[in-house]
Protein backbone atom coordinates (compact mmCIF):
# COMPACT_ATOMS: atom_id res chain seq x y z
CA UNK A 1 0.00 0.00 0.00
CA UNK A 2 1.46 3.37 -0.81
CA UNK A 3 0.35 7.42 0.14
CA UNK A 4 2.35 9.44 -1.85
CA UNK A 5 1.62 13.43 -1.48
CA UNK A 6 3.76 15.69 -4.10
CA UNK A 7 4.43 18.47 -6.30
CA UNK A 8 5.82 16.21 -8.81
CA UNK A 9 4.21 14.78 -11.38
CA UNK A 10 3.34 10.58 -11.41
CA UNK A 11 4.02 7.99 -14.40
CA UNK A 12 0.92 5.97 -14.62
CA UNK A 13 2.69 3.13 -16.05
CA UNK A 14 5.42 3.41 -13.60
CA UNK A 15 2.89 2.72 -10.67
CA UNK A 16 0.92 0.04 -12.40
CA UNK A 17 4.44 -1.83 -12.93
CA UNK A 18 5.34 -1.54 -9.23
CA UNK A 19 2.34 -3.55 -8.14
CA UNK A 20 2.48 -5.76 -10.67
CA UNK A 21 5.66 -6.79 -11.14
CA UNK A 22 6.93 -10.20 -10.35
CA UNK A 23 3.00 -11.60 -10.13
CA UNK A 24 1.27 -13.87 -11.82
CA UNK A 25 -2.23 -13.81 -9.28
CA UNK A 26 -3.50 -10.07 -10.33
CA UNK A 27 -6.21 -10.87 -12.55
CA UNK A 28 -7.32 -7.19 -12.58
CA UNK A 29 -5.58 -3.62 -12.63
CA UNK A 30 -8.00 -0.57 -12.04
CA UNK A 31 -6.74 3.23 -12.24
CA UNK A 32 -8.46 6.37 -11.78
CA UNK A 33 -7.00 9.53 -12.83
CA UNK A 34 -8.08 12.91 -12.06
CA UNK A 35 -6.74 16.24 -14.60
CA UNK A 36 -7.32 19.48 -14.05
CA UNK A 37 -9.71 20.61 -16.57
CA UNK A 38 -9.98 24.04 -18.26
CA UNK A 39 -13.45 25.43 -17.21
CA UNK A 40 -15.55 25.05 -14.45
CA UNK A 41 -19.35 25.48 -14.73
CA UNK A 42 -18.52 27.69 -17.57
CA UNK A 43 -15.81 29.84 -16.28
CA UNK A 44 -11.98 29.53 -17.62
CA UNK A 45 -9.68 28.32 -15.59
CA UNK A 46 -5.55 29.28 -15.76
CA UNK A 47 -4.63 27.53 -13.52
CA UNK A 48 -5.30 25.65 -9.44
CA UNK A 49 -3.27 25.70 -6.40
CA UNK A 50 -4.08 22.49 -4.49
CA UNK A 51 -3.40 23.14 -0.68
CA UNK A 52 -3.37 20.58 1.60
CA UNK A 53 -2.95 19.85 5.14
CA UNK A 54 0.46 17.51 5.45
CA UNK A 55 0.42 14.80 8.49
CA UNK A 56 -3.15 14.52 8.09
CA UNK A 57 -3.84 14.39 4.10
CA UNK A 58 -1.62 11.19 4.61
CA UNK A 59 -3.63 10.06 7.24
CA UNK A 60 -6.64 10.28 6.38
CA UNK A 61 -5.91 8.44 3.04
CA UNK A 62 -4.17 5.79 4.44
CA UNK A 63 -7.52 4.75 6.76
CA UNK A 64 -9.94 4.77 3.94
CA UNK A 65 -7.00 2.53 2.13
CA UNK A 66 -7.36 0.16 4.95
CA UNK A 67 -11.21 0.19 4.32
CA UNK A 68 -10.83 -0.68 1.37
CA UNK A 69 -9.02 -3.37 1.75
CA UNK A 70 -11.20 -4.90 5.07
CA UNK A 71 -14.33 -4.66 2.44
CA UNK A 72 -12.40 -5.69 -1.06
CA UNK A 73 -10.03 -8.39 -1.61
CA UNK A 74 -7.26 -6.33 -3.13
CA UNK A 75 -3.57 -7.20 -3.54
CA UNK A 76 -2.15 -3.71 -3.64
CA UNK A 77 -3.49 0.24 -3.78
CA UNK A 78 -1.72 3.23 -4.64
CA UNK A 79 -3.00 6.43 -3.99
CA UNK A 80 -0.76 9.57 -5.21
CA UNK A 81 -2.81 13.30 -4.79
CA UNK A 82 -0.20 16.14 -5.85
CA UNK A 83 -0.44 19.57 -4.55
CA UNK A 84 0.78 22.96 -5.51
CA UNK A 85 0.38 24.75 -8.34
CA UNK A 86 -1.38 22.94 -12.00
CA UNK A 87 -2.54 24.18 -14.96
CA UNK A 88 -5.52 22.04 -17.29
CA UNK A 89 -3.88 19.22 -18.33
CA UNK A 90 -2.00 18.39 -15.68
CA UNK A 91 -2.16 15.08 -13.26
CA UNK A 92 -4.03 15.90 -10.09
CA UNK A 93 -4.63 12.08 -8.41
CA UNK A 94 -3.95 8.71 -9.13
CA UNK A 95 -5.50 5.80 -7.55
CA UNK A 96 -4.51 2.14 -8.32
CA UNK A 97 -6.36 -1.15 -7.18
CA UNK A 98 -5.14 -4.77 -7.99
CA UNK A 99 -7.11 -7.49 -7.30
CA UNK A 100 -8.26 -10.96 -8.95
CA UNK A 101 -10.91 -9.87 -10.48
CA UNK A 102 -11.76 -6.58 -11.94
CA UNK A 103 -14.95 -6.17 -9.74
CA UNK A 104 -13.19 -5.49 -6.43
CA UNK A 105 -10.69 -3.02 -8.67
CA UNK A 106 -13.11 -1.19 -9.97
CA UNK A 107 -15.21 -1.01 -6.39
CA UNK A 108 -12.47 -0.20 -4.52
CA UNK A 109 -10.65 2.70 -6.86
CA UNK A 110 -14.59 4.39 -6.98
CA UNK A 111 -14.80 3.77 -3.10
CA UNK A 112 -11.05 6.05 -2.96
CA UNK A 113 -11.73 9.00 -5.09
CA UNK A 114 -15.33 9.44 -3.52
CA UNK A 115 -13.48 9.52 -0.30
CA UNK A 116 -10.57 12.09 -1.48
CA UNK A 117 -13.11 13.81 -2.28
CA UNK A 118 -15.08 14.39 0.66
CA UNK A 119 -12.55 13.74 3.65
CA UNK A 120 -8.88 13.74 2.61
CA UNK A 121 -7.70 17.35 3.52
CA UNK A 122 -7.33 19.47 0.18
CA UNK A 123 -8.81 22.91 -1.37
CA UNK A 124 -8.65 23.96 -4.44
CA UNK A 125 -8.13 27.45 -5.08
CA UNK A 126 -8.76 28.52 -9.02
CA UNK A 127 -7.56 31.45 -10.76
CA UNK A 128 -9.71 32.78 -13.88
CA UNK A 129 -8.41 35.72 -15.65
CA UNK A 130 -6.92 37.95 -13.29
CA UNK A 131 -9.22 36.45 -10.34
CA UNK A 132 -8.36 33.69 -7.88
CA UNK A 133 -11.24 32.23 -5.13
CA UNK A 134 -11.58 28.78 -3.45
CA UNK A 135 -13.69 26.21 -5.04
CA UNK A 136 -16.95 25.19 -3.43
CA UNK A 137 -17.27 22.05 -1.92
CA UNK A 138 -20.29 19.57 -4.27
CA UNK A 139 -23.31 18.10 -2.88
CA UNK A 140 -23.04 15.62 -5.33
CA UNK A 141 -19.40 15.05 -3.91
CA UNK A 142 -20.92 13.67 -0.87
CA UNK A 143 -23.78 12.03 -1.89
CA UNK A 144 -21.46 9.90 -3.88
CA UNK A 145 -19.42 9.55 -0.76
CA UNK A 146 -22.14 8.41 1.33
CA UNK A 147 -23.67 5.83 -1.13
CA UNK A 148 -21.15 3.52 0.56
CA UNK A 149 -22.45 4.17 3.86
CA UNK A 150 -25.65 2.41 2.86
CA UNK A 151 -26.25 -0.97 2.97
CA UNK A 152 -26.84 -3.34 0.00
CA UNK A 153 -25.01 -0.85 -2.12
CA UNK A 154 -21.27 -3.16 -1.83
CA UNK A 155 -20.10 -3.84 -5.14
CA UNK A 156 -17.76 -6.96 -5.32
CA UNK A 157 -18.15 -6.97 -1.68
CA UNK A 158 -15.38 -9.34 -0.20
CA UNK A 159 -18.08 -11.11 2.04
CA UNK B 1 -2.72 23.93 21.94
CA UNK B 2 -1.77 24.34 18.66
CA UNK B 3 -4.47 25.72 16.26
CA UNK B 4 -4.15 25.37 12.65
CA UNK B 5 -6.07 27.35 9.45
CA UNK B 6 -6.37 26.20 6.07
CA UNK B 7 -7.77 27.29 2.67
CA UNK B 8 -10.02 30.92 3.36
CA UNK B 9 -9.94 30.23 7.26
CA UNK B 10 -6.23 30.68 7.11
CA UNK B 11 -6.58 33.80 4.62
CA UNK B 12 -9.59 35.35 6.83
CA UNK B 13 -7.51 35.05 10.20
CA UNK B 14 -4.81 35.63 8.74
CA UNK B 15 -1.79 33.22 9.61
CA UNK B 16 -1.29 29.15 9.33
CA UNK B 17 -1.23 28.64 13.14
CA UNK B 18 -0.74 29.44 16.30
CA UNK B 19 -0.52 28.80 19.93
CA UNK B 20 -3.29 29.31 22.06
CA UNK B 21 -4.34 28.32 25.93
CA UNK B 22 -8.47 28.68 25.54
CA UNK B 23 -10.29 28.72 29.83
CA UNK B 24 -11.48 26.05 30.79
CA UNK B 25 -14.86 26.55 30.29
CA UNK B 26 -14.14 26.33 26.66
CA UNK B 27 -14.70 22.41 26.27
CA UNK B 28 -15.75 21.67 22.89
CA UNK B 29 -15.02 22.11 19.36
CA UNK B 30 -18.25 24.48 18.69
CA UNK B 31 -16.82 26.46 22.12
CA UNK B 32 -13.31 26.94 20.85
CA UNK B 33 -14.83 28.09 17.77
CA UNK B 34 -17.08 30.42 19.97
CA UNK B 35 -14.53 31.78 22.15
CA UNK B 36 -12.14 31.90 18.72
CA UNK B 37 -14.96 34.28 17.05
CA UNK B 38 -14.85 37.03 19.86
CA UNK B 39 -11.02 37.42 20.05
CA UNK B 40 -11.34 39.49 17.07
CA UNK B 41 -12.43 41.03 13.90
CA UNK B 42 -10.32 38.90 11.90
CA UNK B 43 -11.88 35.87 13.62
CA UNK B 44 -15.15 37.09 13.52
CA UNK B 45 -15.03 36.95 9.93
CA UNK B 46 -13.39 33.35 10.04
CA UNK B 47 -16.28 32.05 12.34
CA UNK B 48 -18.64 34.07 11.21
CA UNK B 49 -20.98 30.93 9.86
CA UNK B 50 -19.25 28.53 11.82
CA UNK B 51 -21.68 25.79 10.61
CA UNK B 52 -19.68 24.98 7.45
CA UNK B 53 -16.27 25.07 8.81
CA UNK B 54 -14.47 21.20 9.89
CA UNK B 55 -12.30 20.69 12.39
CA UNK B 56 -10.12 17.79 12.63
CA UNK B 57 -8.47 16.94 16.27
CA UNK B 58 -4.70 15.60 16.30
CA UNK B 59 -5.58 14.60 12.07
CA UNK B 60 -8.73 13.06 12.08
CA UNK B 61 -12.03 14.81 11.79
CA UNK B 62 -14.27 15.62 14.65
CA UNK B 63 -17.83 17.14 14.94
CA UNK B 64 -18.86 20.65 17.21
CA UNK B 65 -19.32 18.35 19.70
CA UNK B 66 -16.37 17.12 20.31
CA UNK B 67 -14.44 18.16 23.32
CA UNK B 68 -10.97 19.06 22.88
CA UNK B 69 -9.49 17.72 26.11
CA UNK B 70 -6.06 17.05 26.01
CA UNK B 71 -5.79 17.80 21.91
CA UNK B 72 -2.00 18.40 21.17
CA UNK B 73 -3.35 20.07 17.24
CA UNK B 74 -6.59 21.13 16.66
CA UNK B 75 -7.33 22.54 12.49
CA UNK B 76 -10.19 24.30 11.33
CA UNK B 77 -10.47 24.20 7.20
CA UNK B 78 -13.57 24.88 4.93
CA UNK B 79 -15.22 21.68 3.17
CA UNK B 80 -12.65 20.01 1.07
CA UNK B 81 -12.52 20.16 -2.21
CA UNK B 82 -9.85 17.87 -3.26
CA UNK B 83 -9.68 14.76 -5.67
Amino acid sequence: MAVRLQREDFDIGAEIAELTQGRTDIGAVATFTGVCRADNEGHRIEAMTLEHYPGMAEAEILRHVEEAQARWPLFGVTVIHRYGRLVPGDNVVLVVATSSHREAAFAAAEFLMDYLKTRAPFWKKEERAGAAGWVEARQADDAAAQRWRQAGRRPGAAE
Amino acid sequence: MKLLYFAWVRERVGKPEEEIDPPPNVRTIGELMAWLSRRGEEYAYAFENAKVIRAAIDHAHVKPDTAIAGAREIAFFPPMTGG
